[in-house]
C-alpha cells in the first residue's frame, strides 16, 4: 500500500498586487500533524503535485500555541489559527479530503498566506488599550482588585490579536470602518481595571462615533470564531450600554 | 535570595542575582499597575503559588498564562508610547549585525526588512539586544520560531563573548508535537499536579481507572521534601531515567503522566489556559484524563557575556533577558525568566543612556558603509549559490544531532560526534540552493541567513559541554556525575577566533553565599 499522504491546495500570491494562483501539494502524512507542520513539509520539498518546482509558502507564525496570534488564515474556508488546526480533525476520518489554505480576506495580502494586520493595532491605539501608568519606577503596589473583577478581566486579557473576529464580522469592512470586536473587548478590559479606568470616558467616546460600537450588527460570528473563547458579544453589549450612558452624559454637559 | 543560587548550582554571579531579587517585588508591583490580571486573594491582594525548586508560595500568577499576560501588558505600554510619538518601532526588520567602528565600538546596527528584503544600517550610540533564547538550534523546542539565537550568534562572530552556552534547560513537562514541543507550565505542578507511571509497565488500563496503589509517583518517592516541585533539571532527569533506564514509559513510549485530574475544580480553574491548550492539541480533557508529557528543550541559561551593567565586551552593545547569560547559572528556576528579562532591561536601559552620553563622536562613517557592503555581499552569495542543499533539511539534521547529544544526558563521544556533524553542515551550507530567490517577503531566505548563525552557535554549545567534565544543574554527564567546583566553578566564555570557538574560564562571584552541595532528595 502506498504511504498515506495529505493533499493540500494553497492560494498563493507573489506580491500584494499579483494575481492569486492555487497550487496543489501532496505531502507525507504523520499522525497529529497541524497546518504549520504541513507548511513545513512543503518548505522541505516545494514541488507541486504536477511536479512543478515551487517555493516555500510565506506565512506568519511564531509561538505555534495560540499566544502570538500571527498564524490566522482560512483553512477549508474557515478563519482559524494554523498552529492549532489539526489535520486529523480537518479531514474528519476521510484521508482523501483535500485541505485548502488561503489568506484572510479582510486584510491586505503581503504574500501567500501572510497578511497585514496593522489595522487592529491602530484600533487598539484609538481605544487607548493600556493603563496610563505614571512611570516605571517603584511606586509601590497597585490598587486592590477584587477576585470578581479579576475573573472578568482575565478572559478578556486572553485576546491574542489574531483578527479572526474581524475577518468573520460582516460589518468589518471599508464602508463601515468598524473597529471590530477585539478592540471593543480590550476597551472593556481596561475600563474594568482600577488604574485603567481613568481613561474610561475617552475610550467610550472613541467608540461612540462612526466606525464605533453602533456598527455592530449582532451577527455573533465573532464569539463563535474566537479561538480563545473571549466573551466578545457580552463585551460589546456591556460597552454599548456604557457608550450610550456616556453619550447622554456628554449631551447634558454641553 | 539563596534559592536562585542553589537552584542554579552556584554558577551565577551573585551580585546581579542579589540585585534582581531585591528588585523583584517592585517589578511585580509595576506589572500589577500595568494591568496584568494577576490572581487575587479574597481581600483583593496579589495571590501567590509555589513553583519548582522552592518551598514557599511566592510566585505571583495570572491563571496559568502569566508569561503571555506580561508580554501583552508590556506590549500595550509600548503601543502607548508609540501613539504618543515617543517610540518608533521597526517591526519586521531582522537584525543582521552590529556596525563597529575602527576601534571596535558599536556605531549602529545592520538590519533587513523582511518584506522588501532591503538591507540598511541604522546609526545609534548604544544597542540593547533582547532577542531571547536559541531553541531553534535544537529543531523542536518549546520556544517560538523566532528564537534562533541568530542575533547573539552574529554578535559572537563579530567579537562578543558568549558565556555558559552549554547550559540548556530541558523542561520536564512538554507536550510532544510534530512541529514543536508545547510547554505544559510548571504551574500545573504548582497547583498540585502529580507525575506518575503505572507500577506495572504492561498495565493496559486507562490511566484514570488505575487505582492509587498501582501508580508509581516517582518524584514524590525520590524527593519527599520537594515532591513534584523539584527543580526542572532534577525532574527532567528523573523522567528520563524512568523512561530509558527503567523502561517504564507509558505503553513503552517516551512519555509519563502529569495528572491534575484529582484537583478540585477551583484549582483546575486556575490552570484553565494550559488545560485548554492540551485539550486542543491532544484531544483529551486533562480535567478528567492524566496528560501525557515528556521533557523538551525550553530555556537558554547561557547567552551573550555581559558585565554587571548588562554591557557585552563590545563597547555600546548591551544585552538583556534570555539573550544574556547573567542570572540563571546552571539551571533557571520557574518564573525567573520573566523577572530576569525585566530586571535586565531596567539595568541596561539607563546604563545604555549613560554610556551614550559619554560617547565621543564617531570618526568618518563609523564603519557603516563597510558593514552594509559585507551584509549585502552575504545576501548576494546566498542567492548566487549553486548546489543541491535544502536549508530546511540542514536545519532538521542540526536539530536532531543537538537534541540527541546536547540535551538531557551528554557523553564526550557524542558531543564530539555532534561537533563534527555541525562542521559538515557548515560545509554543506555553502552549497545551499534556495528554491526561492525572490526579493519580496522571502521567509526562507531570511531563515537561511539565521541558519548559518544557528550552526555557529551550535558549536559553542557542544564544545562548551565537551570541555565541562562535571555535572552541574542542567549539564549532566554520567561519566562525570559530580560537581567539580575546583575546576569548573567557572563561567565558560567562548569567542570566535579563526572561524571556531575558543574558550576561557572566568571565576564566578560567590561573595554572598558559599557554594554547598545541591541536593533535593534529603528529607530534612
Amino acid at each position: 500500500m502506498a504511504e498515506r499522504t495529505i493533499k493540500v491546495e494553497i492560494k498563493r500570491q507573489a506580491t500584494p498586487d499579483a494575481a492569486p494562483v492555487v497550487e496543489k501539494f501532496e505531502i507525507p502524512y504523520r499522525p497529529n500533524m497541524n497546518i504549520t507542520s504541513v507548511l513545513g513539509e512543503v518548505a522541505m520539498n516545494p514541488v507541486t503535485c504536477e511536479g512543478k518546482p515551487s517555493t516555500p509558502v510565506t506565512y506568519d507564525s511564531n509561538c505555534l500555541e495560540e499566544i502570538c496570534g500571527s498564524c490566522a488564515m482560512l483553512i477549508n474556508g474557515k478563519a482559524m489559527m494554523a498552529c492549532s488546526a489539526l489535520v486529523d480533525r480537518l479531514q474528519d476520518g476521510d484521508p482523501n479530503k483535500t485541505i485548502t489554505l488561503a489568506p484572510l480576506t479582510k486584510f491586505p495580502v503581503v504574500r501567500d498566506l501572510a497578511v497585514d494586520r496593522s489595522v487592529l493595532f491602530e484600533n487598539l491605539k484609538k481605544v487607548k488599550a493600556w493603563v496610563p501608568i505614571d512611570g516605571t519606577y517603584d511606586l509601590g503596589s497597585g490598587p486592590k482588585q477584587s477576585p470578581q473583577i479579576q475573573e472578568q478581566r482575565y478572559p478578556l486579557s486572553n485576546c491574542i490579536s489574531c483578527t479572526i473576529c474581524m475577518e468573520v464580522c460582516p460589518q468589518f469592512n471599508d464602508a463601515t470602518g468598524f473597529v471590530g470586536a477585539a478592540s471593543i473587548a480590550q476597551a472593556k478590559l481596561f475600563n474594568l481595571d482600577p488604574g485603567g479606568a481613568v481613561l474610561k470616558e475617552e475610550r467610550l467616546r472613541a467608540l461612540a462615533g462612526d466606525g464605533g460600537i453602533q456598527e455592530c450588527g449582532f451577527a455573533q460570528n465573532c464569539v463563535q470564531a474566537c479561538p480563545k473563547g473571549l466573551p466578545l458579544t457580552e463585551a460589546i453589549s456591556d460597552m454599548g450600554r456604557d457608550v450610550f450612558v456616556q453619550k447622554v452624559k456628554d449631551m447634558f454637559r454641553q | 535570595m539563596t534559592t536562585p543560587f542553589y537552584g542554579g548550582d552556584f554558577l551565577a554571579n551573585q551580585t546581579p542575582v542579589k540585585a534582581m531579587t531585591a528588585m523583584g517585588p517592585a517589578i511585580i508591583d509595576l506589572l500589577d499597575r500595568m494591568g496584568v490580571p494577576f490572581n487575587r486573594t479574597p481581600e483583593g491582594l496579589l495571590d501567590f503559588r509555589r513553583f519548582g525548586g522552592t518551598l514557599y508560595q511566592r510566585t505571583a500568577f495570572a491563571g496559568a498564562t502569566t508569561g503571555q499576560q506580561l508580554l501583552y501588558s508590556l506590549d500595550e505600554q509600548v503601543r502607548r508610547f508609540e501613539s504618543e510619538g515617543k517610540v518608533t518601532k521597526y517591526e519586521g526588520w531582522e537584525f543582521l549585525s552590529a556596525v563597529l567602528d575602527s576601534h571596535g565600538v558599536a556605531r549602529g546596527i545592520c538590519a533587513m526588512d523582511l518584506r522588501t528584503m532591503e538591507v540598511k544600517t541604522f546609526p545609534c550610540d548604544a544597542v540593547i539586544v533582547c532577542t531571547g533564547g536559541n531553541g531553534a538550534i535544537f529543531g523542536k523546542s518549546t520556544n517560538s520560531v523566532v528564537c534562533t539565537g541568530s542575533a547573539q550568534s552574529a554578535l559572537y562572530q563579530q567579537g562578543a563573548a558568549y558565556a555558559n552556552g552549554e547550559f540548556i534547560q530541558v523542561h520536564p513537562t512538554a507536550i510532544p508535537g510534530e512541529d514543536k514541543l508545547r510547554l505544559m507550565s510548571e504551574s500545573a505542578r504548582g497547583e498540585g499536579g502529580r507525575v506518575w507511571v503505572p507500577k506495572d509497565k504492561n498495565d493496559k488500563r486507562a490511566p484514570q481507572s488505575i487505582p492509587e496503589g498501582d501508580r508509581w509517583y516517582f518524584l514524590e518517592e525520590w524527593y519527599p521534601k520537594y515532591g513534584n516541585l523539584v527543580p526542572r533539571d532534577v525532574a527532567t532527569r528523573a523522567i528520563f531515567k524512568v523512561v530509558y533506564e527503567n523502561n517504564m514509559g507509558i505503553d513503552g513510549q517516551p512519555m509519563v503522566y502529569l495528572d491534575v485530574s484529582h484537583l478540585p475544580p477551583e484549582r483546575q480553574h486556575k490552570l484553565e489556559g494550559i488545560l485548554e491548550i492540551y485539550e486542543k492539541f491532544v484531544g483529551d480533557d486533562p480535567r478528567k484524563v492524566p496528560m501525557k508529557i515528556f521533557p523538551g528543550m525550553h530555556y537558554t541559561m547561557g547567552g551573550l557575556w555581559v558585565d554587571f551593567e548588562q554591557q557585552t565586551n563590545i563597547p555600546g552593545v548591551f544585552a538583556a533577558g534570555e539573550a544574556d547569560y547573567s542570572i540563571h547559572g546552571a539551571n533557571r528556576l520557574g518564573a525567573n525568566s520573566l523577572l530576569s528579562c525585566i530586571y535586565g532591561g531596567f539595568i541596561a536601559g539607563p546604563k545604555a543612556m549613560a554610556y551614550a552620553k559619554g560617547l565621543p563622536p564617531m570618526e568618518g562613517d563609523g564603519g557603516h558603509a563597510a558593514e552594509l557592503a559585507r551584509q549585502k555581499a552575504a545576501n548576494q552569495a546566498l542567492i548566487s549559490n549553486q548546489g543541491a542543499e535544502n536549508p530546511f533539511k540542514i536545519w532538521r539534521e542540526l536539530g536532531e544531532t543537538m537534541t540527541k547529544h546536547a540535551t538531557i544526558i551528554r557523553y564526550n563521544a557524542g558531543l564530539d560526534e555532534a561537533d563534527a556533524k555541525i562542521v559538515e553542515l557548515l560545509d554543506r551550507y555553502k552549497k545551499v540552493n534556495l528554491s526561492d530567490k525572490g526579493q519580496w517577503a522571502n521567509t526562507s531566505f531570511a531563515f537561511t541567513r539565521q541558519l548559518w548563525n544557528m550552526l555557529q552557535l551550535g558549536r559553542v554549545i557542544v564544545q562548551g559541554a565537551r570541555l565541562r567534565d562535571e555535572s552541574r544543574g542542567a549539564h549532566y554527564k554520567p561519566d562525570f556525575p559530580d560537581r567539580n567546583d575546583e575546576k569548573f566553578l567557572k563561567t565558560t566564555k567562548a569567542t570566535f577566533v579563526d572561524g571556531a570557538p575558543k574558550f576561557v574560564f572566568e571565576d564566578v562571584d560567590t561573595q554572598y553565599i558559599t557554594p554547598r552541595p545541591r541536593r533535593y532528595d534529603a528529607t530534612a
